[in-house]
């Protein structure tokens, strides 16, 4: 793991911000947010790590990570982040940069039958169309 | 036709990056009056003003216009260059191309145009410009202290010490403040009553010094040079003068209710002295939780007291009193932690505040100095510091850093090392700041000689496992996560303001920030001074400071109430009202709005005809008026001008933009 300019410099931390509506930048690292985490033990890297990592452009080790996928949104971190910075929407926005990346959807609209598209239920469809995508 | 000159400041790239100097000064030569227009790059300067001075000269100039920042800066600087080149003060104008143009536009084109039209007012309202006359107004030599902390004390210490009579009120039945409550005093660690208690001491025998205690201000009038304040005299319901504070009453009080002094680690009395050093040493009833006033029996404190001074009968008395100046010394209060749960502060008698522990440490406390766990009295091994609690937390906190925990936290640190050998101090930081002479070499101390773990990384939450606390975290540097088992938790507890603040700075028309603070009147070049000429500020009523910073801006504000008292009269300010009788039809609209009561009716005796009548009309009191203008706004048949900003004056700044 290295910092360049131009890792520091990419646009990464911009679009997790555009993504989430989050201040990324807001984060001093006082890790509270870490020391809180109920599901922290399976993470490869922790909370507050995410948004440092996010602050040095890391995209590589960021989207490659465990963690986007462990996160459950529990929002303790949240409730507690002295900064406003609500991480669960940050992770949220990593896990849809890599999502959009792949594209590839698992499932298309048009290969739904109408009568299934009529009776599902809208967000486990959304759901549904990128959930095998990874 | 008025000769008007025209500069054009650029302050560096302030202006100069927003506005086009050389098309504003074009502009400007097309103005009505305009004879000379001239630009420097920085007019404020030695050379800009000597430019000025030149050009009234040369160019026989009877009217200036700087355009420039806001009058609020520079206008008296430049009032007194085109005094100096022989022109009435008055007869400047200042356009705001700085504050009010180039610092909230990025545009340069319609900046410049903006500048242009801001320049163009100037000098519309310039041209009209009369010449004014500040009167001397007698100034009052004796100076009012509010609060009766370290501050106030060191205030009120030197302003009697250069010779003027102080007062000094203090609400809680004794001086002393915040500092008579900590035992040691960082960098240096000397005990906070030997250094503090001396100089209460010196305030109590001071013979220009007036301690007024239990009292607070009800109402304050006037102006600089001049203030009428009324204190409140709360009911002491204690003799003053009979009372020889011999304690007895208090011993033999029945009535118990949480110390203040002792943040409610013990139970003090309602008839009660705050502290044994107190000054005046002298009790006070406190009559919402005295057993006689709550229910009509008791008298037990007036049955014992030796000398007769009991009086249940005393009433709140207000005084009146006037003063050249005012220092604000009102002080601080501590975060409350209401909304911090994940710390188990108030559900866990072994989490306290970094106040609460200040009392353990204290010989003088409910613990004679022994740092022992509330829940059950016995010495802690492992004390686990948390810092920043309410403190740099947007959130739900202050934003902003209370400026002092990181220190004090070291030396709590330090001290439970130095009282309780083997005991182990944890210390949760988020950054840890140390500026200041010799801070960065005791925090050092706290890690090298006193063996705490400082560990980066802010506590998530405290809970209760058995006898002890569990504190989780993780060490942000090595990313380890941490769980500590520790006999008790120490909140680094945030500082707000006073919680009456607010309250206090609408009664002496002064201004504060977001968070309730005093505002000082520069950030940087007048940093005791408030908005209001004559009111001072002192300690952390203008924001959070530690003891020796506090200390130095008190005598700061001593030297300017001083500079102040020293005056042999004060000049007031010509922009007052002034009424013209032929058009005021006495309706005394303008007596109602006036905030400063300076208008009151007069009769007047004039011909009409062939009769002599007599006719209600309305007098401006010049000494009172502040020159806010209300008065001119409310009158009906326009009687009534501002001088310096007559309704002529505005119209034509008005037709200027608009025409």
């Amino acid at each position: 793991m290295k910092v360049t300019t131009d890792k520091i410099n990419s646009n990464l931390i911009s679009e997790v911000e555009e993504i989430s509506g989050q201040k990324v930048s807001a984060c001093f690292q006082c890790a509270k947010c870490t020391g809180g985490c109920p599901v922290v033990w399976a993470m490869d890297i922790y909370p507050h790590q995410v948004l440092r990592y996010a602050q040095l452009g890391l995209a590589d080790e960021l989207l490659n990570s465990k963690t986007l996928w462990i996160c459950a949104a529990c929002q303790t971190c949240d409730s507690r982040c002295p900064r406003g910075v609500d991480i669960p929407k940050v992770i949220e926005a990593l896990r849809l940069i890599l999502l959009r990346a792949k594209g590839g959807n698992y499932l298309h609209p048009n290969d739904l039958p109408a009568k299934v598209l009529e009776n599902a239920p809208q967000q486990g469809l959304v759901s549904a169309f990128r959930k095998y995508a990874k | 036709m008025k000769r008007i000159g025209v500069f054009i400041c650029w302050c560096g790239s302030n202006i100069a990056a927003t506005v086009d100097i050389e098309k504003a000064m074009a502009a400007a030569r097309t103005m009505p009056g305009v004879v000379h227009v001239d630009q420097n790059k920085y007019t404020c300067s030695g050379i800009g003003q000597a430019m000025i001075r030149g050009a009234i000269k040369e160019h026989k100039l009877d009217r200036v216009v700087v355009s420039a920042c806001s009058p609020r800066m520079h206008e008296n600087t430049f009032r007194k260059t085109v005094e100096a080149a022989g022109l009435n003060p008055y007869y400047l104008e200042i356009a705001n191309i700085r504050e009010q143009c180039s610092w909230v536009h990025k545009d340069k084109e319609a900046g410049t145009d903006k500048a242009i039209s801001l320049i163009r007012t100037a000098v519309a309202k310039a041209s009209r410009n009369e010449a004014l006359f500040a009167t001397e107004m007698p100034i009052e030599r004796r100076a009012l202290v509010i609060g009766g902390g370290i501050a106030g004390i060191q205030a009120a210490l030197d302003i009697a010490d250069a010779g003027y009579e102080v007062d000094v009120v203090e609400k809680e039945p004794s001086i002393g403040g915040r500092m008579a409550q900590l035992d040691k005093t960082f960098p240096t660690l000397d005990c906070s009553a030997c250094i503090l208690t001396p100089k209460m001491v010196d305030v109590s025998q001071h013979e220009k010094i007036n301690l007024i205690t239990y009292s607070e201000i009800e109402k304050v009038e006037g102006y600089v040079g001049n203030f009428t304040v009324t204190i409140r005299n709360k009911a002491r319901s204690v003799d003053m003068e009979k009372c020889t504070g011999c304690g007895d009453c208090t011993a033999k009080c029945p009535s118990k209710v949480e110390s203040e002094f002792d943040v409610g680690l013990v139970k003090r009395k309602a008839i009660y002295t705050p502290f044994p050093q107190a000054v005046p040493n002298k009790p006070a009833i406190d009559r919402a939780n005295c057993r006689w006033f709550k229910s009509g029996k008791c008298k037990v404190c007036q049955k014992v007291c030796p000398a007769d001074a009991i009086d249940y009968e005393q009433e709140d008395r207000l005084v009146t009193a006037r003063y050249g100046a005012i220092v604000v010394a009102s002080g601080f209060d501590t975060h409350k932690l209401d909304k911090y749960g994940e710390y188990a502060y108030g559900k866990h008698p072994d989490v306290i505040t970094s106040l609460e522990f200040e009392r353990l440490l204290n010989a003088s406390g409910p613990t004679g100095g022994k740092i022992l766990r509330p829940s059950n009295g016995q010495t802690p091994k492992n004390v686990a510091f948390i810092q920043c609690v309410g403190s740099r937390d947007k959130a739900k906190g202050n934003p902003y850093c209370a400026k002092v925990c990181c220190m004090y936290t070291a030396k709590h640190a330090i001290l439970l090392s130095e009282k309780i050998p083997g005991a182990k101090a944890f210390v949760f930081y988020i950054d840890v700041r140390t500026p200041g002479k010799d801070y960065e070499e005791f925090y050092n101390r706290a890690y090298e000689e006193y063996g705490a773990t400082y560990i980066k990384g802010s506590v998530s939450k405290v809970f209760p496992d058995g006898e002890q606390l569990i504190v989780r975290s993780v060490d942000a540097l090595s990313g380890a996560l941490i769980e500590l088992v520790v006999d008790m938790v120490v909140l680094a507890t945030s500082v707000d303001a006073r919680s009456d603040a607010k309250e206090l700075a609408q009664k002496l028309s002064i201004t504060t920030n977001a968070h309730n603070f005093f505002n000082e009147a520069h950030p940087k070049l007048r940093p005791v001074e408030t908005h209001t000429a004559g009111i001072f500020l002192a300690g952390a009523c203008q924001g959070p400071k530690d003891i020796p910073e506090t200390v130095a801006q008190a005598s700061a504000a001593a030297a300017k109430v001083t500079v102040l008292l020293n005056k042999k009269s004060l000049l007031s300010n010509p922009s007052v009202a002034e009424v013209n009788l032929k058009l005021c039809s006495g309706d005394m609209s303008c007596m109602v709005v006036c905030p400063y009561g300076a208008i009151t009716e007069k009769m007047i005796e004039e011909r009409r005809g062939r009769d002599m009548i007599k006719r209600r009309v309305a007098d401006v009191n010049s000494a009172l008026c502040q020159g806010c203008g209300a008065c001119t706004v409310a009158c009906r048949p326009g009687a009534i001008n501002l001088k310096g900003f007559t309704n002529e004056q505005i119209l034509a700044e008005v037709d200027a933009i608009c025409l």
